[in-house]
């Protein structure tokens, strides 16, 4: 049986994942040509809506600018993704 | 009525205007009549990789200014028949053209022509906008490599925000020894990041080097797997359904058996 050292020595991973990361959050910013700290505020009011009705992880929150196609399939169109774990519902607005 | 498309990148030398050419003469190969504009003024190279330098009497800029007629100015390439080429100018800059003397000239060629391949220099500024002005297809060329990439990425948003919808990706100089061991963002990578529809895969190939030294595009070599690529691009283009070509057997010793036996591979 083959043993994988990389794995086993935790060696870096592959340099062409490293190369997709750099450029997915390179292109956050081209895309957009908004800053940083622009995501950042919108993440802070995101978080503090959210917060109203459930409990989230907010180290976990991610939020990017990113391209979808649009619903003819005809188009590629900016979309805005946020993956926000929820830690548990609030009930009190039942 | 011809079909126009732009091939463009935003970033230089990942191989526009080698697409451009084997493209060009692969749809001639193909019975359909082509012309080639290189819009790329002050530093033409379509001639050369064309293998067409020597035949030069006119150029783009002599066009529009009315210093000849477009036939004029126009190459036939004796070898494929029904292949044609616009040469840029050597001595101007980009700015000698307009947009609008790009629109006028293209309506000119497409009652001529079966398709109008334009060559867009690299960058995003007047030449680019030249390039673009009247097409209505756009192919983006890109390599696996982040700068690449990234400027594809920027190319196509800008040619969305030019209304030119839906642009088919290229990408070339693919190796897939370095893409097995993780060293090379895959097809699908490249996909993901730029969320737009492919056209075709070029693997990284030596005989376009020979190629392009010897001016006859490596679309017309059988033996050519970068070649092979390209016959299919063409054939995607004319609207046929051609699978990606499998990159994976490249290294294999059937497919080299094949290959030297002369056996087709797709």
């Amino acid at each position: 049986m083959l043993i994988d050292f990389s794995k086993i020595f935790g060696r870096s991973k592959p340099s062409k994942d490293v190369a997709k990361e750099r450029l997915q959050l390179v292109l956050i910013h081209d895309r957009a040509n908004v800053s940083p700290e622009f995501l950042d505020m919108i993440k802070g009011e995101i978080i503090k809506v959210i917060q109203h009705y459930m409990e989230i992880d907010e180290g976990a929150l991610d939020i990017q600018l990113t391209r979808t196609k649009s619903d003819d399939g005809d188009r590629v169109v900016p979309a805005l993704i946020a993956n926000i774990p929820i830690r548990n519902v609030r009930n009190a607005g039942k | 009525m011809g079909e126009v498309i732009v091939i463009t990148s935003g970033k230089g030398g990942v191989g526009k205007t080698t697409t451009t050419a084997n493209i060009g003469t692969g749809l001639a190969l193909a019975g359909r009549k082509a012309v080639l504009i290189d819009t790329d003024i002050g530093l033409r190279n379509l001639d050369v990789v064309m293998g067409l330098e020597n035949r030069i009497v006119y150029d783009l800029v002599d066009v529009v200014d009315g210093v000849c007629r477009v036939k004029q100015a126009l190459i036939k390439d004796k070898r494929y028949d029904g292949l044609y080429l616009l040469p840029a100018a050597q001595t101007r800059d980009k700015s000698a053209v307009t947009p609008e003397q790009m629109i006028n000239l293209i309506n000119e060629l497409k009652s001529e022509f079966d398709y109008i391949i334009i060559d867009c220099p690299a960058g995003i500024e007047q030449g680019f906008k030249n390039a673009i002005a009247g097409a209505d297809k756009a192919i983006v060329v890109t390599t696996p490599e982040v700068s690449a990439v990234r400027d594809a990425d920027r190319i196509v948003g800008l040619l969305e925000a030019n209304e030119l919808r839906n642009p088919k990706l290229l990408i070339n100089r693919v190796r897939v020894d370095m893409v097995k061991r993780g060293d090379m963002m895959s097809i699908d990578d490249i996909i993901d990041i730029l969320a737009i529809d492919l056209i075709g895969v070029v693997p990284d190939d030596e005989k376009i080097v020979i190629s392009t030294n010897r001016g006859e595009p490596a679309v017309t070599d059988d033996k050519s797997l970068a070649g092979q690529a390209y016959r299919n691009v063409t054939k995607r283009l004319q609207g046929e359904d051609v699978p990606i070509m499998n990159l994976e057997s490249e290294d294999g010793l059937i497919f080299k058996f094949k290959k030297l036996l002369g056996f087709k591979t797709t």
